[in-house]
Parts: structure tokens; C-alpha cells; sequence
């Protein structure tokens, strides 16, 4: 079960170059605006995201990172270049299949979380799979037991409004990984939780996201995180100034 | 994902039960206004309807409408009942005249003589006395509001007199008719009873009221009337529309209401259209989310559509129920006697909501469709 998959400390292995490289962006350029207002946000980007690893993209606020990675996670196409996902051209992948390539192989953690108010813990992490046509008895059972994994099994039936902004992020960590995706995308996870419950968050994403095969990728500029990261890159003005250094 | 669509729509409560009641204002304001506008174009065919017998009005060429026309002669009644295809041909008399009651009060009211023999042209509807005591000497049957007009509230007591050319009138009956345009009071007579009660003139005959023979087409016989009379004949539906039209020609009534009605559209269009508009893109975020998710534009547009649905739907039908309550409260009101909510105007209302949910949902659907999924990512 799911639960069980994703509750055993990370097996993650040291880093080392044997790694599977899963998300290999080759001369990524990424241009918004026409004529003369047109601005290159990334400079051809080169970088490669391991799996079983947590990455963590580092940098100044405008340096490109939001658009690095919803480029990454297929919610905007890149100008100039290509990003190769788990072995796939993204160039190949347009439209509905881009669509449902991202439902099966990608989970996403917002800053500001992005719970559906109306529905509760469980309903809300329950969404993926119903995305994906699960009946919604069984996604029901399945976003409990993650629910569980995350520690928030007390607060299953508990609206957004009702939980901590540490314990609604908590859920959009359970949400993300419920149809365990083999990509997980979080930006800035911790911006909007005090210190402690940034820890909390970020602990629960080392031990529970990380697994092998998935490439966990987490956006931030808060340098109190940075020891959670297995690889850094670091950005600066849309090229990257560090090329994914490791850590431990 | 229906149910994440339901979920969305009813969870925060407020905001529901705002776009529903944003629907419902509109349609009662659109099928409230409509109707209280057919009731009154109804009131001013409100002769012709009442006679259920006649199938064919024949009257003076130069007739403008039921309360304007120039006397017939005798002769045409002959004659109309000389022509290929009349089954019978009886007299209708119909003028305004000043009634009195013992008191001193008095009102204009319209007086209808209907044939002394067949008594066609009475009325359907008694609620107090008989039809057959209108043979009676002085005999007249008036309508409830007319009675209640003239002596109040009290229960209906028959005997009652009143005094119009200086002729003695006793009320042998009442009954209900659909109200007059002018709200006068109506008075049934037998026809030779009416020439005494009204002034009198060289010509009487106010209209011909005919029946076709049967098997013979109602608009034929009209066509030979006319080409052997020289006269206007009319079968029941066009004596109807020819009234009504004069007044949507002539007066500035229905013109004005007509305005109300529009603004009553209008005003009720862009409330339910907002409402649901403003509640899509309170909600943009949220699709946001699930785009990024990987929802299908295909899905967002099934789900937004069956939010649209349901919201119009429920807000339909209290609209609809609040403009029936409305004309069914009013019932007991003199001044609103008559008023209804015909189908038509629920069928239109329905349309109107129709054409209002779907426009809010295509412009709603328009943002959400173009909605850049990276939205989720900018704080």
C-alpha cells in the first residue's frame, strides 16, 4: 500500500555519479513578451535532477527558478532547448498528452498550498487519483492512509480553514504523493510557515518523499532548508551560477 | 471529478447560496414583469375572451377596437345571417355607462347586452344567483370586483339595485370575468334590457357574434361575411389580436412596460450572469490548481458546465416559484385579479436563463481555458 510504501525512512543511497539522472534540461531558453518587450527569463539552462535524491533550486528572487521548474514540470513549454523527462523529449510530449503525462508522473507542493477550501483533508488529497479515474470510494481509502503517512490522520475530515498553515502544507505534501509520481515539484514550500513548521515540512519531504526512482525538486531561497538538500543548484539572472553540487 | 465540481460549487455556503439567489432574482424579476405585462394586454381583449360561444365577431369596418365602434343597423344582423356558412348569428351590446347606487356613489362601467333568447356571450363563471334570472325584468349580473367596488366587502347579497339612464337595475347575479383593462366594473344584461340602460342612439347593434356551420372553416365564413357585408369579420383568436394590437399600436402603456420589462431582463441578465461569472473567477485559482494537476481543459469545461447547470436549475425554480407565489397571493387583490404566470412566459424565462448561464459560463470558461497553470506557481 501506499502508505506503507512512502512511510519507511528515505532508502536513499549517498550520492554518488552512478545516480539516475531522471529530469536532464539540455539548452533550456525561455523568452515571454514580443518585439521589443520581450525578455529572456533563462539563458540555455543545462542541468540534470537525480533520482532518490532531493534537489534543492537555489537562488535570488528573479533569477528564474519558478519559470526553471514549471518549465521542468510541463506547465510551460521552453522557447529554445529541451527537457528530458524520465527518458522522454517534453518537445515530444504536446497537449493532452503533456496533460496527462504530468496528472500520472508529477506532484506538485505550492507556497501558498492551493487546497480546494470547500473539501476536506482527505477529499483534497483524494483529487490526483480521481484525475486519473480512480472511483472515488477508492481514492477515498487510498488519500486516508497518506493522510495517515503524513501524521494528520486526526484531521482527515478537517477543512483547510480549520488546520494550521504547517498542517495545510503537510496535506498538499500528502496530495502530491498520493499517486506517487515519479516527479516532485515543490515551490517554496516553507515561505509561507514559520521556522519550526518550515522543519516539520521539510523533514517530511526528506523522509517521506524522497524515495528511489523520484526526483524530488524544491524551489527556495531560504538558506535555513539548505541542509536538507542532497544536490544544490543555484541560480542567478536565469543561467545557473553552481551546476548541482552535492551535499553529505 | 463531478463531484469535486459539486463540492466546489456548494462548499462554502455563502457564496452558493448567493449564486443561486443571484439566478432566482433575475428570473422572477424577468417572468414577473413579463406576465404582469401579458395579464394586461389580456385585460384589453378581455370581451372576446370571455365569449366562449361565438366563433366569429362581426362588426362596423371602421372599428378601431372592442371599446370603439360604430353601431351596426339591424339589418346587418340579417344579412350576416344570410351569408353561406353561418350556423347563427346573435346581437352583442357593448358601450360604457354611468352607474348610481342608492348612496350617490356612482362609476363608469362597462355594460355588455347579450341576445335575449340564447343568452351567448354570458358569462361562464357565476358565484353568486343564475344565468336564467337574467330574463328577469331589470335583471343584471355584475362582476365580483364590480360588486365589491359598489358595496364593499361584505358577503354578496343579490337584490341589490342601482340606477343607470334613470333605469332601475337589480343584480340577480355575479360572477367572474377576466378584468377589464380599465378596472370598471362589468355588467351583464339581456341585450333589449341594455338599449334602455344606455343612451340612446340612431344605431345600436354593437357586434354580430356568429358560429360557423359545422364542418366549415371558421377564417372561410370570416372571408364571406366580409365579401358579402362589406363588414369586419374576425374569428375569436383575431378579434383577440386586433385589440390587443391597437393598444400596443395606440397607447404608451404597453410601450413603457415594455421598457420596465426590458430593464427587468437586463437588470435580472447581469445579476444571474455576474453572480456566476464572479463565482468562476473567485474560483480561477483553484482550476489553476487542478489544471496544473493535470485536469483536461475538456474536464474544467464539463465541470464548470455542470456547476452552471445546477446553479441555474435551483435558481430557475425558486425564481419561478417566487413569481407564482407572487400572482397566487395576489389573487385576493381587486386591483390584481387576473394576473397569472402563463407557461409561456416560465418557457421564456427558462430560455432567458439558459442563454444567461451559458454566456456567463463561455465567458467564465474563456479566463479559465487560457489560465496559464503556472499561475499556481506565482504566490
Amino acid at each position: 500500500m501506499v502508505a506503507s510504501v512512502i512511510d519507511q525512512p528515505s532508502t536513499a543511497a549517498p550520492v554518488d555519479s552512478s545516480t539516475e539522472v531522471c529530469v536532464s534540461c539540455r539548452g533550456v531558453v525561455k523568452e515571454f513578451g514580443d518585439g521589443e518587450s520581450r525578455i529572456r527569463v533563462l539563458h540555455g539552462i543545462n542541468a540534470d535532477v537525480y533520482g532518490s535524491e532531493l534537489t534543492l533550486l537555489v537562488g535570488p528572487s528573479g533569477c528564474g527558478k519558478t519559470t526553471l521548474i514549471s518549465i521542468i514540470a510541463g506547465l510551460l513549454y521552453s522557447t529554445e532547448g529541451d527537457v528530458i523527462l524520465f527518458g522522454t523529449p517534453q518537445s515530444q510530449l504536446k497537449g493532452s498528452k503533456l496533460v496527462q503525462f504530468r496528472a500520472q508522473n508529477v506532484g506538485f507542493v505550492f507556497q501558498q498550498y492551493n487546497l480546494l477550501p470547500s473539501l476536506t483533508a482527505t477529499e483534497n488529497v483524494a483529487i490526483p487519483l480521481l484525475i486519473q479515474g480512480q472511483p472515488r470510494s477508492q481514492a477515498l481509502v487510498k488519500a486516508r492512509e497518506v493522510l495517515e503517512a503524513v501524521g494528520l490522520g486526526s484531521r482527515a475530515k478537517q477543512l483547510p480553514s480549520q488546520l494550521s498553515g504547517g498542517q495545510q502544507q503537510r496535506v498538499a505534501i500528502a496530495r502530491a504523493l498520493v499517486h506517487e509520481p515519479r516527479l516532485l515539484v515543490c515551490d517554496e514550500p516553507t515561505a509561507a510557515l514559520d521556522a519550526q513548521s518550515g522543519q516539520v515540512v521539510m523533514d517530511l519531504l526528506k523522509r517521506v518523499a524522497v524515495q528511489p526512482g523520484r526526483a524530488v525538486i524544491v524551489v527556495t531561497h531560504d538558506s535555513r532548508v539548505f541542509t536538507y538538500g542532497d544536490r544544490i543548484i543555484e541560480m542567478a539572472d536565469g543561467r545557473i551560477a553552481e551546476p548541482g553540487s552535492t551535499q553529505h | 471529478m463531478s463531484w469535486v465540481a459539486w463540492k466546489m460549487l456548494t462548499g462554502d455556503r455563502a457564496k452558493y447560496f448567493g449564486t443561486v439567489f443571484g439566478v432566482a432574482f433575475g428570473v422572477l424579476l424577468i417572468s414577473q414583469q413579463m406576465a404582469i405585462f401579458v395579464g394586461l394586454m389580456r385585460r384589453t381583449a378581455h370581451a372576446a375572451i370571455d365569449v366562449r360561444d361565438a366563433s366569429i365577431w362581426v362588426m362596423d369596418p371602421e372599428g378601431k377596437n372592442v371599446d370603439e365602434v360604430k353601431p351596426l343597423s339591424d339589418s346587418d344582423l340579417y344579412r350576416v345571417r344570410g351569408v353561406e356558412g353561418v350556423e347563427w348569428a346573435v346581437r352583442l351590446y357593448k358601450s360604457l355607462v354611468r352607474a348610481r347606487i342608492d348612496n350617490g356613489e356612482f362609476r363608469q362601467s362597462i355594460l355588455l347586452g347579450i341576445d335575449d333568447h340564447t343568452l351567448i356571450g354570458a358569462p361562464v363563471k357565476l358565484v353568486a344567483g343564475s344565468l336564467a334570472d337574467l330574463r328577469r325584468p331589470d335583471a343584471i349580473i355584475i362582476d365580483r370586483p364590480g360588486y365589491r367596488l359598489f358595496w364593499g366587502d361584505g358577503p354578496i347579497v343579490l337584490g341589490k339595485t342601482l340606477e343607470m339612464n334613470d333605469r332601475r337595475a337589480v343584480v340577480v347575479g355575479v360572477c367572474d370575468t377576466t378584468p377589464p383593462f380599465q378596472t370598471f366594473p362589468v355588467m351583464y344584461t339581456r341585450y333589449s334590457q341594455a338599449l334602455g340602460f344606455a343612451p340612446r342612439e340612431r344605431n345600436q347593434l354593437s357586434f354580430v357574434l356568429a358560429h360557423e356551420k359545422e364542418g366549415s372553416d371558421p377564417q372561410q365564413v370570416c372571408d364571406s361575411i366580409r365579401a358579402s357585408t362589406g363588414l369586419a369579420a374576425r374569428t375569436r383568436g383575431d378579434m383577440i389580436w386586433f385589440v390587443i394590437g391597437f393598444y400596443l399600436r395606440s397607447t404608451g402603456i404597453p410601450v413603457n412596460f415594455g421598457i420596465t420589462i426590458a430593464l427587468g431582463f437586463i437588470v435580472g441578465t447581469a445579476i444571474a450572469g455576474q453572480t456566476f461569472y464572479l463565482f468562476t473567477l473567485e474560483n480561477l485559482k483553484q482550476f489553476g490548481a487542478l489544471k496544473a494537476m493535470g485536469v483536461s481543459n475538456r474536464r474544467l469545461i464539463g465541470m464548470i458546465l455542470l456547476q452552471a447547470t445546477i446553479v441555474g436549475c435551483i435558481g430557475y425554480g425558486l425564481g419561478i416559484g417566487m413569481t407564482s407565489l407572487f400572482f397566487e397571493s395576489t389573487q385576493g387583490v381587486t386591483a390584481l385579479m387576473g394576473f397569472y404566470l402563463p407557461w409561456q412566459v416560465a418557457v421564456i424565462a427558462a430560455g432567458a436563463v439558459a442563454v444567461i448561464i451559458v454566456l456567463a459560463s463561455m465567458i467564465s470558461l474563456r479566463k479559465v481555458l487560457i489560465l496559464e497553470p503556472a499561475v499556481v506557481f506565482r504566490g
